[in-house]
Parts: C-alpha cells; sequence; structure tokens
C-alpha cells in the first residue's frame, strides 16, 4: 500500500520516529533494530525496544559506521528470538540477502524497513561536521526532491555511495521513498498490505508523484560515475596488477573485519596455518632474496576475493576501514562486475536465487577440462 | 637459475579417484613426460580450496594444474561440478586482478588416461616455457 507519513513543522525526523513509535505500540515488532544518536552525538545502530528511547532513533543521519547487516543477522540467526523490523540502507539488505543464502541470518519473524539512501559519510567526516556547525538535515533531505543531493561544500560522501546506483529498498515490507518528496510536509512509503492494516493505515498518494523520474536520473548518473570510477580501477588493475594498487597495505585485516558478507568464525588468516616456524620465513626470505612481512599479503587479498566478490553488494565498508585508504572497494566491484557476470549472479537480489558456487548445472561450460 | 635454460615448475592438485591414477598409469605403463611437474593428492578436485592454487603461484610456481574426473564420472558425485565454477571464478579473478590465468588449468583426466596425463603435462610444460618464468618468481613484496 503506498501512503504518506504527514511532517509537522518541517520536522522529518520527528514524523518518522512516530511511524516509528507505532510500530512497537501495535505490536507489529517487539524491538527495532535502527540507527541511534548517542547523548555525544555518534550514530550507532542499537535494538530498541521501550518506545520513549526512539527519541534519540536518527537514520536519516547521512553517516554509515558499520554496515548492520551482521548486527540483524546476531539477532535472527536462530531460535528463539524476537519480532524485529530492522531498518537498512539498500546496500545493507543486499548485504542481508546473501547473508541468509550463507545461513548467517534469518528473515523469518522480521520486518525490513528499507530506505531510500541518498548517501552516506564516513563517521570521521559526519563528526568533523558536527563540530563544524552541524549537520543540517532538512537541507540535505530537501536535496532529494529534484535528485541526489550533493555532499557539504568541504566534504565528499563516502567512495562507495558516491558510485552506487543501487539506491532504492527492493524487496522490503516497508519502503521509505525519499527520493522526489517534498519531506518537510509529508513522507511517503510503501507498505506491505497486512503491516498498513495491522498499523491502521489508509492509502494515500504522493502530492507531486515524481519519484521514479527523479529515481530514474539519479541511477544514470550515478551509473556513469560508477562506470567511470570502475573503467579507471579496471585500467589500473591491468597495468600494476593487483600487487602494485594494494602495494600499501598494511595486513591489519580491517577490510575483513568491516565486509558484512566475510562471515567465517575461523578466518584462515586467523588460524595457525599462518603460523611459521622462524626457519621458514628463512627459507623464504632465502629464495627470493627478501620476504614481506608479515608474509602473504596478496594471498589475503586474492583469497578474499575469491570467497566474497561474487556476494560483494558494494556497500564499501572496506575502503571506509582502511587506515592506508586502499580502494578496496573499487578493487572489488570492478572485479565483481566481471565475475558476477559470468555467473550472471547479482548479490543481494533474491533469496531464492543460488549463490553460485553452491550450485551447479551437468550441461555448464562442457568444454572446460577437455582440452 | 637463468632465464636460459629455465624449466618451469607445475604444481598439480589431482583427484585420488581419477587424475592421480591416471598420472600412475603413466607411470606404470613408462610413458615419457617432463619432470616439471609436483604433484599434490587429494581426495577430488572438488575439495581444491582457490587459496591453494593462489599460494603457489605468488610463491612463484609458474604454473598450477588441476586434475578431476570426467563430468559425470565424480566417485562423490558433483564435486568435479563444483570444482568447475570454483576454477572458472578463480580464472575470471585473476585474470581481472591483471594476472595471467593461463598459468592455471583444469583437465578432466580418468584413471585410465595414463597418455592423456603425459600429453597434458607436457603440453603444458611448453606453454609455460614459452611464456616464461611467473612474473611473481623474483617478487618478494607480495
Amino acid at each position: 500500500m503506498e501512503t504518506v507519513i504527514p511532517v509537522e513543522n518541517g520536522d522529518t525526523l520527528a514524523a518518522l520516529r512516530g511511524f516509528l513509535r507505532l510500530l512497537l505500540e501495535r505490536e507489529v515488532v517487539e524491538a527495532l533494530l535502527l540507527p541511534v544518536e548517542t547523548s555525544a552525538g555518534a550514530i550507532t545502530p542499537a535494538l530498541v525496544t521501550d518506545p520513549a528511547l526512539l527519541d534519540a532513533a536518527n537514520p536519516l543521519a547521512p553517516v554509515m559506521g558499520v554496515n548492520a547487516a551482521p548486527l540483524v543477522g546476531a539477532v535472527s540467526v536462530r531460535e528463539p528470538r524476537g519480532r524485529i523490523g530492522a531498518l537498512l540502507r539498500p546496500c545493507e539488505l543486499r548485504a542481508l540477502v546473501e547473508l541468509v543464502k550463507l545461513q548467517q541470518a534469518s528473515m523469518d519473524d522480521l520486518v525490513t524497513i528499507g530506505m531510500d539512501c541518498l548517501g552516506t559519510y564516513d563517521v570521521t567526516d559526519y563528526m568533523a561536521m558536527r563540530a563544524d556547525g552541524g549537520v543540517d538535515l532538512a537541507a540535505f533531505l530537501a536535496g532529494a526532491q529534484d535528485g541526489l543531493p550533493q555532499p557539504r561544500e568541504g566534504y565528499a560522501f563516502r567512495d562507495a555511495c558516491s558510485m552506487c546506483e543501487n539506491i532504492c529498498p527492493d524487496g522490503a515490507d516497508i519502503a521509505l521513498e525519499l527520493f522526489g518528496a517534498d519531506l518537510a510536509t509529508g513522507l511517503p512509503l510503501t507498505v506491505r498490505d497486512e503491516l498498513a492494516e495491522r498499523l491502521g493505515m489508509s492509502p494515500a498518494q504522493a502530492a507531486n508523484g515524481r519519484r521514479a523520474a527523479v529515481v530514474r536520473k539519479a541511477v544514470e548518473l550515478r551509473t556513469a560515475e560508477r562506470d567511470a570510477r570502475l573503467t579507471q580501477m579496471q585500467r589500473r588493475l591491468a597495468q600494476e596488477g593487483i600487487e602494485g594498487v594494494l602495494a600499501a597495505c598494511i595486513r591489519c585485516h580491517n577490510c575483513m573485519v568491516a565486509c558484512p558478507i566475510c562471515y567465517c568464525k575461523t578466518c584462515l588468516f586467523r588460524s595457525p596455518v599462518f603460523e611459521h616456524e622462524p626457519a621458514q620465513y628463512m627459507r623464504w626470505a632465502s629464495r627470493k632474496g627478501a620476504c614481506r612481512l608479515p608474509p602473504d599479503t596478496m594471498l589475503f587479498h586474492l583469497t578474499r576475493l575469491n570467497h566474497m566478490v561474487l556476494s560483494c553488494v558494494g556497500c564499501g565498508m572496506c575502503t571506509s576501514a582502511c587506515p592506508a585508504e586502499l580502494p578496496v572497494a573499487r578493487i572489488f566491484r570492478a572485479v565483481g562486475q566481471q565475475v558476477q557476470a559470468v555467473f550472471e549472479y547479482v548479490p543481494g537480489r533474491s533469496v531464492e536465487e543460488p549463490l553460485p558456487l553452491v550450485t551447479f548445472k551437468e550441461d555448464e561450460w562442457s568444454s572446460v577440462g577437455e582440452e | 637459475m637463468t632465464e636460459f635454460n629455465f624449466e618451469p615448475k607445475i604444481v598439480a592438485f589431482l583427484c585420488n579417484w581419477c587424475t592421480y591414477t591416471g598420472a600412475d598409469l603413466a607411470g606404470t605403463s613408462r610413458i615419457q613426460y617432463p619432470p616439471n611437474v609436483r604433484i599434490v593428492r587429494l581426495m577430488c578436485s572438488g575439495s581444491v580450496d582457490p587459496t591453494y592454487v593462489l599460494k603457489p603461484l605468488l610463491d612463484g610456481a609458474d604454473g598450477v594444474l588441476i586434475g578431476g574426473c570426467h563430468p559425470g564420472d565424480c566417485h562423490y558425485q558433483s564435486g568435479n561440478y563444483k570444482a568447475r565454477r570454483r576454477i572458472i571464478a578463480l580464472k575470471e579473478i585473476l585474470k581481472a586482478v591483471g594476472f595471467d590465468e593461463e598459468r592455471v588449468w583444469l583437465r578432466w583426466i580418468s584413471a585410465s588416461e595414463g597418455a592423456r596425463f603425459a600429453e597434458t603435462v607436457t603440453q603444458m610444460t611448453e606453454e609455460l616455457r614459452k611464456k616464461g618464468p611467473n612474473p611473481m618468481r623474483r617478487e618478494w613484496a607480495v
């Protein structure tokens, strides 16, 4: 059902909080997992059961410190669990779909609340902006009426956001539709019919009906930006190799920790497999004249590419987490584009579509191996 | 070792039931093939993790051969079908990151195909000799 949450005094956030409160009060869900603002001004995911504490909810803040999909996994993966509503950005929703297929999360008893993503800042930029005159949410939201909001002067959106063309929450039970709307007067949303009924909502049309056109234009712009950045990365990889592009890696494993899909409880690279005898290092150093320490940096990245790239949803948390400011996410998207195409797989599209490496057909690639 | 008498090193991961037995047959049948291959026996081509292929390549092996049963013949029903997808993905990734993916070969060789095993190793050795040493061979910083 398409409807609109009325906004009073131009306060979109208050209207959204009111709607979220309704979800708890009408017992549609027992808890909400969503971004909450701490008293110090940081935005962090929290699991909220007390409707009064939703006064601190701030899902519209343009910042992304973590991808919340693994957190949804943590609260949903096995019974007994609560009936939870999770408010997620499109890349978080897509990561959640991948985690469900990897059996690290469950959609049972879960209500997904998706929202159009207008772009996000890194935590450092967001906190700096707060100290530097504050974050003008109303002005930021106003930018969505005609297209893509521009980042504040002197600041940039996260690299992944600047080239993200998946800006709508496809498949969510409740979709907050920010693009094309005058958010100072009303917040349009699409709610699954049975949920709308339980919430006592009645259908209403967004006043201007411009969303489709605004989204189309935004996707076009972002797709062009994506293609430009990924083509540049593909060229770099061809010229320098991955060992060149990632030469400054300090092997902190931050990209692995920040990745919402990278889920192994015992990562190979943190296992005793990579604890060696002192003499082994000497053998390596002698063979090549020198060996980089810690060793196997490219093995780490190439293995991660092999494990993750087919499921990479391009959320860019790896780039945000990299202290060496390496373009990890661009590599994953550039490589992912090519590998995903081979398997005609779109990560995050559907829980029904099997992961390419856990399924097979007998009559495919039948010439491979027979040369 | 100078470039002049460069001899490629091949690491081969062979499945216990087909290709390893095929290699054994090549030996017992006294078929000659180049000594450039170092064989690792695994229970199934489906148990070849991409990391097994990447590690020798990054450490300077010139090529990696993965050998399994022909499609339909897997001892575990479907291991080789899964290996096929996994190796296709691996080679696409190598290609995309600027590594010569032609250094990785996947071949189906049955237990009765001793001659095919010998031919495959001969061919691969020749191809790698033409390519020259793996650029990672002297690259300490990987």
